[in-house]
């Protein structure tokens, strides 16, 4: 059956100029949706080194001497965990804006302006993600 | 071409004369036939380079392939240079290159005017009707190659064989068991629904949308766009009543149907006859679903 020619990278090439905005959001929710799947597991995984924490004193929790306080704070100090922080709010903004681009686009609503509400998601995230920077910043110099 | 005629009767003569030795006329007509290639190929040297000196020209790059052809096999780039005329389509670029200096160079082509469906192309980027494309709304050098994820016969001419499957896996034709009581009754179709339909009558088969999809691209059973438009074009046809439409509907739902589509929108971008391709789907995943779903 049609099996594709391949034209190598002429074809690969082709193929990106010929991509419009409703393919770039296919794409980005694609990448979106796992990165957010990877972060919920690695979320899982960090936040379980600290159960142990569940058996300690009252007063290391006050003192915040706990594996689970320690872990965070530690974390929380690294300049590169903040920056990742930020990358993560506006992976989720963007899935989530685009994410309802697409649910309204599944009850046919909105078809004529697909490309424009896929505009509307990036720059939202973009302004949101912008915004966010000196909540997630804040301390880590 | 006239051009081709006198060679062709050259060479009817020439199998007639073929259980003969070689005649002193007929190493004549050999002589005089090499002698006009020479002439020919001199002639369209020159074309290409006054064409090529020349502002007012197009520079066509054209993917060019031959399986059967020696020197061919290898896929490559032609350049043309093509005076530029008003009004002037990719089509009709082409067919300058192909009159003048290669008549070698294939592709389909047949009315000329975005009704035959023939001449869909990868044109820049883009899968385009290559007659109903202007020159002057292309960047330069214009890059023309056959349609993506089809396989290539010949230079521009891919198979379509398999979007005639997907097309006629749908039954794209009309169906009913209900008629009307007199004999001789009209069928009518009222006007909202005629006017429901409108879009989804005007495919011409030309294959942009298929060739534009990423998913049929990975999916071969998937019936593509176009075949999807057409299910839809009978389907939402009141003319052919309940039962069918739920045959319709049985073909439209299948594992390789509609829930396929990832609403990329890539089809509705190139559709030469504006084709709100995406709308249809979603309408007829829509209709699938309150099908299966009778809570009412
Ligand atoms: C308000 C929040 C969210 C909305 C509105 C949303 C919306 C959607 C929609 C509509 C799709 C289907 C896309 C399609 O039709 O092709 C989708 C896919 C997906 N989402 Fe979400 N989502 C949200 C949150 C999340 C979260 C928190 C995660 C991860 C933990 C996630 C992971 C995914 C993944 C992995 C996919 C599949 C991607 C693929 O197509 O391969 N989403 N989302
Ligand atoms: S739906 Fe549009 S792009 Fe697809 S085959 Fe028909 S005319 Fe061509
Ligand atoms: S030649 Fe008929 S559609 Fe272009």
């Amino acid at each position: 059956m049609s099996q594709s020619y391949n034209r190598g990278l002429i074809e690969d090439f082709a193929r990106w100029r010929e991509f419009e905005a409703g393919m770039w959001a296919w794409i980005f929710h694609k990448f979106t949706g796992w990165v957010l799947i990877g972060y919920l597991f690695t979320h899982i995984a960090v936040l379980s080194t600290g159960i142990p924490a569940a058996g300690a004193s009252e007063a290391a929790i006050a003192a915040g001497n706990d594996v689970y306080t320690q872990t965070i704070v530690s974390l929380e100090g690294l300049l590169l965990v903040r920056l990742l922080e930020v990358g993560l709010l506006a992976v989720a903004v963007f899935h989530m804006l685009n994410g309802t681009r697409l649910l309204l686009t599944d009850l046919g609503i909105g078809l004529d302006a697909q490309d424009k509400s896929f505009y509307a998601s990036l720059i939202l995230t973009g302004a949101i993600t912008v915004a966010s920077v000196p909540t997630f910043i804040a301390g880590a110099f | 071409m006239s051009t081709q005629i006198p060679k062709q009767t050259e060479e009817s003569t020439e199998t007639e004369a073929e259980t003969q030795p070689a005649s002193k006329g007929e190493e004549r007509r050999a002589e005089k036939r090499r002698r006009a290639a020479e002439r020919r190929e001199q002639r369209q040297e020159e074309e290409a380079e006054k064409a090529a000196a020349d502002e007012s020209t197009v520079e066509l790059k054209v993917f060019r392939y031959d399986p059967q052809v020696e020197g061919k096999q290898e896929p490559r780039f032609d350049t043309f240079h093509v005076p530029f005329t008003k009004g002037m389509t990719v089509l009709d670029a082409l067919m300058y290159a192909r009159d003048t200096y290669d008549s070698s160079l294939t592709f389909r082509h047949s009315c000329r005017q975005a009704v035959c469906g023939s001449d869909a192309m990868f044109v820049n980027g883009g899968q385009k009707l290559a007659c109903k494309t202007q020159i002057s709304d292309l960047e330069e050098p214009v890059r023309v190659e056959p349609l993506p994820h089809a396989e290539v016969t010949k230079d521009l001419v891919v198979d379509m064989e398999h979007f005639y499957e997907q097309m006629e896996a749908v039954e794209p034709y009309f169906q009913t068991d209900e008629y009307p009581d007199g004999e001789l009754e009209e069928q009518r179709q009222d006007r909202a629904n005629r006017e429901k339909i409108k879009m989804s009558t005007r495919c011409i088969w030309c294959g942009a949308c298929m060739s534009s999809c990423n998913i049929a691209a990975g999916d071969n059973e998937y019936l593509g766009p176009a075949a999807i438009n057409k299910a839809y074009r009978f389907a939402m046809d009141e003319r052919e009543g309940e039962e069918m439409k739920q045959k319709r509907l049985e073909i439209i739902e299948q594992e390789h149907g509609v829930w396929r589509c990832q609403t990329q929108f890539s089809c509705t971008e190139v559709c030469p006859k504006d084709i709100p391709l995406t709308e249809h789907i979603q309408e007829l995943k829509r209709e699938a679903v309150k099908n299966n779903l009778k809570f009412w």
